[in-house]
């Protein structure tokens, strides 16, 4: 199958100017990250510089990888039931438009501002730690392995939450429903990031090894997945 | 990072050679195309179905079920290329699935088609929407884009080489140069229709289906799309017009197809006429004829009569051309006051109008 770029394009940059149009949405992508962004940081000013000790077991960064789990959800879970609502999925299927090109473009269209958004809101916590937090405090914290874990874990586990919320956003038929149910098939990466933290679930490289590359499986297996599941007849005929 | 920087000074380099998103050649031009202004690719303004073998669109028994409910069933006809074919019927009837079943939104359950020379097979549907093009009924436009950037996004879907020039072109088509800049969701419903219209011709397709392209706009709107499709047909896009306007089908299309779940009939609108209709003449006269039946038998080319009123008579034909003067030396000869005579005009509407109506009179036996 070949894909063409332009066409993926075209609905990347769609769906980029409809984000820019509709405060609501980057509100909505700019709330989840703040609360998320809170809580570690009143963690980390409350320690003191003794405390540093401590802080080798445990992994406050590994929490914000809740922002790229949760910040695509609703979104994704939008993406194709929310245009079949608003009637102008029907233009767009009938155009030469793969369901694979589409999908993609949608996927990259809530992708690439998520990592845009986690990575953005990381920087500024680690500017916050560097600058504010107690002597000591940031060299226990800001550990190379967890930031590099921060790195390479933030697009995976955006990619799978995006493939999750629009393989349900492909079989929804009404938007709440399909935002509702995204986000609870996101609460196992949520539990697993939080418990990963708290140290409940030892983070070695073996399992940030092994992480990584069954979430770069299920993004491939997701994307292909998503696909199947696209049916343009049930999409424009509405049956169940 | 080298490359990103070699990327965003490519990308800076094509920006600054690019028109601005949006723009479109200034409005300076008139509402309707400039002579040259073409709408579709030189090639084929030559001739409307130059270097094309068959039909333009070729259905076979052609049917969709859903369960156990039939939208259409047992559909075939040809359309050859820079036909204008009309698409009749009731709402129900099926059309609106018949016309996805085509564009390949949807599977069919029987029957077979090719559409632009390429077999109706799910291999098959993006080559078969390369050369298609679809104007649903309801315009389904982004709303909060604007009228270039709606199509700017489909200008990408469609690979259409030269986007922006495109787009300006078929905004002066529809006679939105002016609005390009507009949301869509500021458009009145027959301003958004006619920037459906022009979507869908943005791909120059080789077949346009037309879904109710006329639905909600004004007289004049209408008529600028009566023209337009009339200046499509001239240069040789097939187009599969449905509607509910009969007036707008008798004047559109050279022929026309009405659909009540099975195709009842297929023809040219005179064609139809003449085969669901007797040929008759109207006498009127200002008085009762005495002896009417002494005035009409056994004149050439008069079939029968019967009396219409107090002093009108209907006389069944076969050729008009030879009743017609026959008749009137015969009402002269009688000493009638003729007040009218003429032959008697059926419209499109009295064809569907048969048609459906001894549909639900079958139904009810």
């Amino acid at each position: 199958m070949n894909l063409d770029r332009g066409r993926v394009r075209a609905v990347f940059r769609k769906e980029l100017r409809e984000y820019r149009r509709r405060r609501t949405i980057v509100i909505g992508m700019a709330i989840f990250p703040l609360i998320f962004l809170i809580q570690p940081l009143i963690a980390t000013f409350s320690l003191a510089s003794s405390a540093s000790g401590q802080l080798a077991q445990r992994h406050e960064l590994l929490y914000l990888l809740a922002i790229p789990a949760l910040v695509p959800t609703t979104l994704a879970a939008y993406s194709v039931v929310g245009e079949r609502q608003q009637g102008t999925l029907e233009p767009v299927l009938s155009t030469p438009v793969r369901r694979e090109e589409f999908l993609l473009g949608k996927a990259l269209a809530v992708l690439v501002p998520t990592i845009v958004i986690a990575y953005g809101v990381f920087g500024v916590f680690v500017a916050c730690v560097e600058l504010f937090a107690q002597p000591g405090v940031a060299p226990a914290l800001l550990r190379g392995s967890d930031v590099l874990a921060q790195l390479i874990f933030t697009p995976l586990l955006a990619g799978w939450s995006v493939w999750l919320g629009l393989a349900i956003s492909t079989r929804a038929s009404e938007i709440r429903v399909a935002q509702q149910l995204g986000i609870l098939t996101n609460l196992p990466s949520i539990l697993v990031t939080t418990l990963l933290a708290l140290d409940t679930i030892h983070p070695t490289l073996a399992i940030a090894i092994g992480g990584a590359v069954l979430l770069l499986v299920l993004n491939g297996v997701g994307w292909r997945v998503t696909s199947a599941m696209f049916d343009r007849e049930r999409l424009i005929i509405g049956s169940r | 990072m080298y490359f990103l920087i070699r990327w965003l000074i490519r990308r800076l380099k094509r920006r600054a050679a690019a028109p601005a998103p949006g723009a479109v050649p200034p409005p300076d031009q008139p509402m309707v195309r400039a002579p040259g202004d073409r709408l579709v690719s030189p090639d084929r303004t030559a001739a409307p179905s130059a270097g094309r073998e068959g039909a333009a669109l070729s259905v076979r028994n052609l049917g969709k079920r859903f369960g156990d409910r039939i939208a259409f069933q047992d559909v075939s006809f040809e359309i050859g290329y820079g036909e204008v074919f009309g698409f009749l019927g009731p709402n129900g009837a099926g059309k609106t699935t018949t016309v996805r079943t085509l564009g390949t939104l949807i599977r069919p359950s029987s029957g077979s088609a090719t559409i632009a020379g390429i077999p109706l097979t799910p291999e098959n549907g993006v080559e078969i929407r390369r050369r298609i093009s679809v104007m649903p009924e309801a315009p389904g436009l982004y709303q909060r884009l604007s009228v270039a950037e709606n199509l700017e996004c489909f200008a990408g879907l469609y690979e259409v080489p030269g986007g922006q020039d495109r787009i300006g072109r078929v905004l002066r088509a529809v006679g939105l140069a002016d609005r390009a800049g507009d949301a869509c969701g500021s458009l009145s419903k027959g301003l958004r229709q006619r920037v459906a219209l022009a979507r869908a011709l943005l791909p120059d397709p080789q077949v346009l289906f037309l879904d109710e392209p006329t639905s909600g706009l004004d007289p004049v709107a209408a008529h600028d799309v009566h023209e337009l499709i009339g200046e499509l047909r001239r240069s040789g896009v097939t187009i599969f017009l449905t509607t509910h306007r009969l007036e707008e089908a008798e004047r559109l299309c050279d022929r026309v197809a009405i659909l009540n779940t099975t195709l009842r009939t297929v023809g040219r609108p005179d064609e139809l006429r003449d085969r669901l209709f007797a040929k008759t003449l109207t006498v009127t006269t200002v008085a009762p004829l005495p002896e009417p039946g002494r005035v009409f038998g056994g004149l050439p080319g008069v079939d029968g009569w019967r009396q219409d009123g107090a002093s009108g008579y209907v006389l069944a034909v076969s050729d008009p051309a030879v009743a017609a003067p026959a008749a009137t030396k015969a009402l002269v000869a009688a000493g009638a006051d003729v007040l009218s005579i003429g032959e008697s005009r059926h419209s499109l509407e009295d064809v569907y109008l048969e048609l459906i109506s001894e549909d639900a009179e079958a139904r009810r036996r």
